[in-house]
């Protein structure tokens, strides 16, 4: 294959005492410097330093070496290092292989007799395998200027007007009608209690306006195709039955709507209504009505009451349009920025906590609604309304319960959510803020304060007058006929089992991977970590990268966290995301699959194999006749090499992991020493 | 069982997992036996069936392939397919004769550097028990 003679240079490293401690490395340069192709053997105290790699290069520029071998480390360590060395001297980086003595001997090995003859068998195996690499063309393609950012939460927001700060181009996805996420629903924020609206609104805002960011609400993204630097995604604009130009956001039709507070608001979490053409909350952004086309009932049953949709008739702008179809856009993007998001944790799960019997036992989110001031209460702390919003009571003992849905292994979540301990002692401090005289319990497992500025909040609940008691209670349940609640546990710092009676329970309910979290997996090709929650790439160095490319994640739909996390958080996926478009060029893989169509027989079973969509079957000449033929598309190849062990004929291959590359590996390492 | 006899094992890791498993377990000083020797792949959808049948001609006495956990792929499913090839040639080599015992496929991730030695404790213990592998005793093959 290569006409000039291989000429090898070994180069063994001590690492200090780390490897020369264990490995005789004088007997491995020996050993090594009389195998064949080897013209130079050395060992040296840290290749990787600058006299050690300096070492190298000098012998590259002088003896003309055309391979090297470095024994030292894992290559996933220091690979890059000595691949960057070749290349200063004009050799092609591919022309390296690496010997793991250290990872995966001398550090795992005492007997230094065995751990010597291995580390030789190791480096003989390397030379038997560079003697066949090939010199490999690092390709570089053009990045798409502008970002795909799905999700518009606060993580999404923060990430798409960074992107567009800079000067870059976003698309804004968010599912349903307004951007905000869960964050629009707070009413105050912990540990500083600003008013989670006045941070937000104006961000809102700014997404809508920017003259760089595309926002688009009521969409989804129903497919992508593509690689780092050129992704091509399907946009389905829902249609809102509202012309978007039009609407004034004036919001007559929705007084006028037939079905006009017979609707659950899914914005106050079912504890207030809406109608069927809706504005989910009065600081939506965009500020336009959407009809739910489930509930409608022009669009559900044909016809709405005998007048036809008073909706329609009312506009005066003329913005209903019942004939409005979804819209299918076409975007390309260099990069995307995933930030779905979370579900709280469906409280009916815990049955044994009542939710679902019981209207005074609500969740944490239900309860955000009911503080806030633009809830359906007015902020007024009402419990037990009925449908048409009148009735209800005022509590006076209130207990809040902690870790419901997290750090339960029977419910299958055994993570903690990580904004549970804080929100729940926000709520109980806003109780005593309306209720002074109410009496406000917290039952916790522990409590974690380990943000900036937590511990201190904590505190000054606790100073309040709440009261903290160590329990996770078994059950909570309804006694006689009035409001009275029963919540049974154990405070487990006094030993004593205690019956404690509350007119509302709040369910501190914890954080969970969104229950469409699938439809974004299937898209992306994204992991789950064992939690349901996106996996990041690493989890120390790599937060917001993921295993592909180009894609990166912002927020919950990582993990729980809170918002000063997800800001931080969403800022670093979009500077990851901006260092790719700032540059304009990515590297793609080398070390990717090439096909010997001469050997190919079309069977196509690679093409079914790829992950990445990255082989089709493509007609070509051969002699004369008309055949299939495989053909790589090195920009979607990641060389894992999957389709060289389905392919039957051995046509297709991963640049250095070949066969005839594996199995001199094999031909070394497979045979006993006696 | 031939207390004395050391046998060889080769072992066809992935890349991402399992390598780095083999890697987290030298960083935290766990010794095992020497008897394995590693050849880096990609992914464990790499590793040709006949990569094992190869090993076992050379002379190994034990094969192992191990990547990632299932649905941790560092390129998607490679482990799976890595899974299906594994039962279809152990089945093969069983048919021919070879003890089971040589043969073994297991999930390790990054972060299973303890489960990596485990692995190879076992890998060495079912090589010991198969005995030196003489089947497929031939001449040296030259590549
Ligand atoms: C009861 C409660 C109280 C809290 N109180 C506080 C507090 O006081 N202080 C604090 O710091 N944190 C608090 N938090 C945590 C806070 O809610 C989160 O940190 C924050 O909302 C996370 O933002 P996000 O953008 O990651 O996710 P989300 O707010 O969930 O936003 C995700 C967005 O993505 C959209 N989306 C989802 N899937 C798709 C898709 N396929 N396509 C398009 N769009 C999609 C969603 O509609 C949503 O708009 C509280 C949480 C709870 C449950």
């Amino acid at each position: 294959m290569e006409s000039t003679r291989p000429k090898i240079g070994v180069y063994i490293c001590h690492c200090g005492i780390n490897i020369a401690g264990v490995v005789d490395v004088e007997a491995v340069t020996e050993y090594a410097s009389k195998l064949p192709g080897v013209v130079v053997s050395r060992n040296y105290s840290y290749m990787c330093s600058d006299p050690g790699q300096t070492l190298i290069k000098d012998d590259i520029r002088e003896k003309g070496l055309n391979r090297v071998i470095v024994a030292s480390c894992s290559p996933r360590m220091h690979e890059p290092t000595f691949r960057k060395a070749l290349a200063e001297t004009g050799l092609n980086p591919y022309y390296l292989e690496m010997a793991n003595i250290r990872e995966q001997c001398s550090w795992v090995h005492e007997d230094k007799a065995k751990a010597t003859e291995k580390a030789e068998k190791l480096v003989e195996a390397a030379v038997a395998k560079v003697l066949l690499l090939e010199a490999l063309e690092e390709k570089e393609v053009d990045v798409t200027p502008a970002c795909l950012v799905i999700g518009g939460g606060i993580a999404g927001i923060q990430a798409a007007l960074d992107i567009a700060e800079a000067g870059f181009k976003v698309y804004l996805v968010e599912k349903t009608p307004s951007v905000g996420g869960h964050m629009a629903q707070l009413d105050k924020t912990f540990p500083t209690l600003d008013c989670s609206a006045c941070i937000l609104t104006p961000k809102m805002v700014d997404v809508a306006n920017h003259p760089n960011i595309e926002l688009m609400t009521y969409s989804q993204v129903e497919s992508v195709e593509g690689y780092v630097g050129n992704f091509k995604a399907t946009v389905r604009k829902k249609a809102r039955y509202v012309d978007f130009d039009k609407c004034t956001g004036c919001g007559i039709c929705a007084e006028n709507c037939r079905l006009l507070n017979r609707i659950p608001s899914e914005f106050d979490e079912g504890i207030g209504m809406r109608s069927a053409i809706y504005l989910p909350f009065p600081q939506a952004v965009p500020a336009k009505y959407t009809i739910d086309p489930e509930r409608c009932l022009q669009l559900t049953k044909g016809k709405c009451g005998k007048e036809g949709p008073a909706c329609k008739a009312s506009c005066q702008a003329d913005a209903v349009n019942f004939d409005q179809k979804d819209e299918l856009l076409e975007i390309d993007v260099g990069t995307i920025i995933v930030a779905t998001g979370y579900d709280v944790f469906d409280a009916k799960r815990k049955h044994e906590y009542g939710y679902a019997e019981n209207p005074n036992v609500m969740t944490g989110l239900e309860f955000e609604r009911l503080v806030s001031a633009s809830g359906p209460t007015g902020g007024k702390i009402i419990v037990g309304r009925d449908k048409k919003g009148e009735g209800g009571f005022e509590p006076k003992k209130i207990a809040f319960i902690h870790c419901v849905g997290s750090r339960d292994k029977s419910l299958g979540n055994e993570y903690c959510s990580r904004v549970c301990c804080m929100y729940l002692a926000k709520q109980a401090h806003l109780i005593k803020d309306k209720l002074p005289d109410a009496e406000v319990t917290v039952f916790y497992m522990d409590v974690r304060a380990f943000g900036k500025g937590f511990e201190e909040f904590y505190d000054r609940v606790r100073r309040e007058g709440i009261r903290y008691i160590r329990g996770n209670p078994s059950e909570i349940y309804k006694k006689g006929d009035d409001h009275a609640l029963i919540v049974k546990v154990e405070d487990t710092l006094l030993g004593t089992p205690m019956e404690y009676e509350a007119d509302l329970v709040v369910l501190g309910v914890g954080l969970e991977p969104r229950q469409d979290v699938r439809e974004i997996i299937d898209l992306f090709k994204l992991s789950q970590s064992t939690d349901g929650f996106f996996l990041e790439a690493h989890p120390k160095l790599r937060p917001v990268d993921t295993a592909s490319d180009g894609i990166f994640l912002a927020g919950c739909c990582q993990g729980p966290k809170d918002i000063p996390d997800t800001v931080a958080q969403a800022k670093g996926a979009a500077s990851s995301a901006l260092t790719l478009i700032a540059r304009g060029k990515v590297k793609v893989e080398a070390q990717v699959s090439a096909v010997n169509a001469d050997e190919c027989r079309g069977c196509g079973l690679c093409v079914e194999v790829c992950p990445f969509g990255a082989i089709e079957l493509v007609e070509t000449n051969r002699q004369g006749n008309i055949v299939n033929v495989a053909s790589v598309n090195e920009a979607l190849c990641k060389g894992c090499g999957s389709c060289a062990s389905a392919c039957l004929s051995g046509a297709i291959q991963p640049k250095s992991f070949k066969d005839e590359q594996i199995l001199p590996q094999i031909a070394v390492l497979g045979v006993r020493t006696e | 069982m031939n207390e004395d006899f050391e046998p060889t094992i080769v072992a066809f890791l992935c890349n991402w997992c399992s390598y780095a498993g083999a890697d987290l377990a030298g960083t935290s000083r766990m010794h095992y036996l020497p008897n394995v020797r590693i050849i880096r792949v990609m992914c464990s959808g790499r590793v040709n069936p006949l990569f094992l049948l190869n090993a076992l001609q050379q002379g190994a006495d034990g094969v192992l392939i191990s990547g990632c956990h299932p649905g941790d792929c560092h390129y998607l499913e490679g482990n799976y397919y890595a899974r299906r090839r594994f039962v279809l040639m152990r089945k093969l080599l069983e048919h021919v004769g070879v003890d089971p015992g040589r043969i073994n496929m297991s999930w390790v991730s990054a972060s299973e550097g303890a489960k990596f030695k485990d692995i190879i404790e076992k890998a060495v213990e079912g090589a010991k028990e198969s005995g030196p592998m003489e089947q497929f005793k031939r001449r040296k093959i030259n590549w």
